[in-house]
């Protein structure tokens, strides 16, 4: 664990506690049970509004407590540990990023207040195609007066059902892979033109497909940075998802080490078996340097070096590689119960896989890595 | 920083200034260097060496009774900073200050303190490690080298290999059998001198070439009584504790830790293997495994700051430090593994023409780098270790 100011620790631990109290992996299953719409329980996202959590990366002038990015990871991983679905990501991490580097004044005041009481729910809408590239834009934005059509599609919208606001990636001009030209527009869901089709995830979280029918928009809408912007929001997001995957590895790990505690066969409690404890030292390892690459990113974009970037690329493909590790090897020390959808084994490698996908899976994080640092 | 601290900072920096001896600004101490024996050190070491042993400096937290620095722990990182400051080494070093004087200082008598110590401080005594045996590595505790009871001595009879520095070495501090019938506690922990008849030392070649490890033959060596140190047949706790100093010196903190510095690995690579069209490492294969060794290594280094700040906090020590030598090991023998495939055929280099220096020095380290995951505990035992430990799994010996 990163070194924590008291507040630091006071939220963990705040957040640990709720969790335990109110968030159990029951919580998700009873949301996937019902086939709800949303994704996430409504009752539970009010209470994480009222603990403050949405409002930890907003500027104290606009309604936030301004604790950076380090400090909502804390939360979001031991939310991540119980696969507890909310927006927080979305909303709290990409929305505000989004809004406090690339909106203006207005945009700010407006609606950074509105998303740290919850009352506004913000989401990207930035994927097109079926695998993470976010420089290939095909949805198109054709200035018309003062305003500008947005037209096409976006898929992979996480928390889309329950989002006020999206935030679009669109192209004003250029080719179909052409950073130049990328422009992040702010959309209300509740424009005309605008259709979500949800979509049903193998780990039954509320994700949508758009269609954006020329859908109009103010040209104040547009937030200034483009592709840059673009690539920082998605940094900081990134970062967040790092911070859920790495509660969930650390819980799926924690339980599977407690089986082998308990799990007898021939005699003898399965985990004085050898082999099984050196794999279980074997994950160990990856998880410590897993979370010391995530706690870097995080504490780097809150110092704002140069290199988060590099820092949040060596966290997504560490962290995947090893939440794939953990979930696997967690099935696998189970038996034949890890193959059981009463077991909660099943919803760890359906949200692992999820998560591992989001906004660029290890293979992406590896080269864009390499083409950072030039090779 | 206190006044006193302050007042020493400036104490410390003008006797380095006064002397250091500037021609060896920037020279590293290292490990390479601390094991030279006094014939080959220049005046100037020889010189620095003197005048560091005399000041108790070079074991800056030891005991002044006898001849330490007598700093304590904040005056000891004071000295630190000064000396990296003026590009200074402590040429006082060794297995004497890493592993033996710190044992000796908690279980020796005041005797053996006072005749074995300040030779530690000023260098003078070069001590060797007799532990391991051909049938006792990772089981330390079967070692075998038997210790004869015969009045006021005991008889020593027996074999040490990997003896580190044997060759050069002036005593040996020894774990030796002084109970058959039982393992761990028929264990003493002995000391005594490498010069003399009944001490055979043949060094061991390695794959990588000549090594400092030696087989060393005890045939008949006649140690007092008063050289026991500690209890008799309690040598295995006092030869843990040893272990755990000798240990503390390999985390990924001290001199295995990856440099923060290390530039690029891929685009060091670019000299042998080439680039494409759009800047790439022109070998794909080779490209993906350059990427996650560097991802590795990064997270490695993270993780050395994490358990840096970790030693400050109050928290503790977490899991961290104990996965600490085997991440460390892995991620460097996979990096010298993908840097002898990058060189191809310079990579094949023994010695001699065709070859450059690094080109060598990489085939040998690449080599020798192998024993990374063997020796201090190889890595099957640290991660039984890991797995009893800190995780908890128990013993087969366990029936449910």
């Amino acid at each position: 664990m990163a070194s924590l100011t008291d507040e630091q620790s006071l939220l963990k631990d705040s957040a640990q506690g709720w969790v335990h109290s109110n968030s159990p992996v029951e919580a998700f299953r009873r949301i996937r049970e019902q086939g709800s719409e949303l994704g996430f329980e409504p009752e539970a996202w009010k209470e994480m509004v009222e603990l403050g959590w949405a409002s930890v990366v907003i500027p104290e002038e606009f309604g936030g407590v301004d604790l950076g990015y380090l400090s909502l990871g804390l939360i979001l991983e031991q939310l991540g540990r119980t696969l507890t679905a909310s927006p927080l990501v979305p909303s709290a991490a990409a929305g505000v990023a989004a809004i406090s580097l690339g909106g203006s004044h207005q945009h700010k005041e407006e609606l950074l207040p509105a998303i740290a009481d919850g009352s506004t729910i913000a989401t990207l809408a930035i994927d097109e195609g079926a695998r993470h590239k976010p420089t290939n834009v095909t949805l198109s934005a054709t200035a018309d007066g003062d305003s500008y059509k947005l037209s096409g599609s976006k898929s992979m919208v996480i928390e889309g059902m329950a989002a006020d606001l999206l935030i679009v990636s669109a192209r004003v001009s250029g080719a179909e892979d052409d950073p130049d030209g990328i422009e992040l527009f702010l959309v209300p869901t509740s424009s005309d033109g605008i259709a979500r089709t949800r979509l049903s995830l193998i780990d039954g979280r509320g994700v949508t497909s758009i269609e954006f029918a020329n859908v109009q928009v103010p040209a104040s809408s547009r937030l200034e940075g483009g592709a840059n912007l673009l690539e920082k929001v998605l940094d900081r997001t990134r970062a967040c998802v790092c911070a859920e995957m790495l509660g969930m590895c650390t819980q799926a790990f924690e339980t599977t080490v407690e089986y082998l505690k308990t799990r007898v066969q021939f005699d003898h409690v399965i985990g004085s078996f050898q082999a099984l404890q050196h794999r279980a030292a074997r994950m160990l390892t990856e998880i410590e340097l897993s979370r010391s690459a995530v706690e870097a990113a995080l504490s780097g974009i809150d110092a704002d070096v140069d290199n988060v970037s590099e820092l949040v690329s060596i966290a997504k493909a560490k962290m995947g590689d090893t939440l794939h590790l953990v979930t696997n090897e967690m099935i696998q020390m189970h038996g034949g119960i890890g193959m059981t959808d009463e077991h909660d084994a099943g919803l760890y490698i359906k949200r692992a896989r999820t998560t591992a996908a989001l906004y660029g899976n290890q293979a992406f994080h590896r080269e864009r890595y390499a083409r950072l640092m030039g090779f | 920083m206190t006044d006193s601290l302050e007042a020493f900072r400036e104490e410390a920096r003008s006797w380095i200034d006064e002397n250091f001896p500037k021609g060896l600004t920037g020279v590293s101490g290292g490990f390479v260097h601390v094991r030279m024996v006094d014939k080959d050190l220049t005046d100037d070491q020889l010189l620095w060496k003197e005048r560091m042993g005399k000041k108790g400096w070079g074991v800056p937290t030891w005991p002044a009774a006898y001849g330490g620095g007598g700093l304590d722990r904040e005056q000891a990182r004071v000295l630190n900073d000064e000396l990296k400051k003026a590009g200074a080494y402590n040429p006082i070093g060794g297995m004497g200050v890493g592993m033996f004087g710190p044992t000796l200082l908690e279980y020796g008598t005041e005797e053996q303190k006072q005749k074995y110590i300040p030779d530690i401080v000023t260098g003078k005594t070069r001590w060797c490690q007799g532990f391991s045996e051909p049938n006792a590595g990772s089981d330390l505790a079967s070692l075998q080298t038997k210790a004869e009871d015969k009045g006021d001595h005991f008889l020593i009879n027996g074999q040490k290999t990997w003896t580190s520095g044997g060759s050069s070495a002036d005593m040996m501090f020894c774990l030796v059998r002084t109970d058959k019938t039982r393992k761990h506690d028929g264990i003493s922990f002995v000391v005594f001198s490498m010069h003399q008849p009944g001490i055979e030392v043949r060094p061991i070649e390695l794959i990588a070439g000549h090594s400092p490890f030696c087989e060393t033959f005890i045939t008949d060596v006649k140690v007092p009584k008063d050289d026991l140190i500690g209890q008799l047949n309690q040598g295995w706790t006092v030869g843990k504790r040893l272990l755990q100093h000798e240990r503390g010196g390999m985390d990924g903190g001290g001199q295995g830790s990856p440099s923060a510095k290390e530039g690029s690995l891929g685009v060091a690579l670019k000299k042998y293997v080439g680039e494409d069209a759009q800047g790439r490492l022109d070998d794909p294969d080779l490209r993906t495994r350059v990427i996650a060794n560097e991802i590795d290594r990064k997270a490695l280094q993270q993780t050395v700051r994490r358990i840096a700040q970790e030693a400050k906090s109050n928290a503790g020590p977490s899991a961290a430090t104990s996965v600490m030598k085997n991440a460390f090991m892995r991620i460097s023998q996979e990096k010298a593994e993908i840097q002898i495939e990058a060189m191809g055929q310079q990579g094949l280099g023994w010695e001699g023409e065709g070859y450059t220096d690094d080109e060598l020095q990489t085939v040998r380290a690449w080599l020798g780098g192998k024993a990374g995951s063997i020796y201090g505990g190889s890595s099957e035992i640290q991660n039984n270790i890991i797995a009893k430990r800190i995780l908890g799994l128990p013993d087969l010996t366990q029936k449910k």
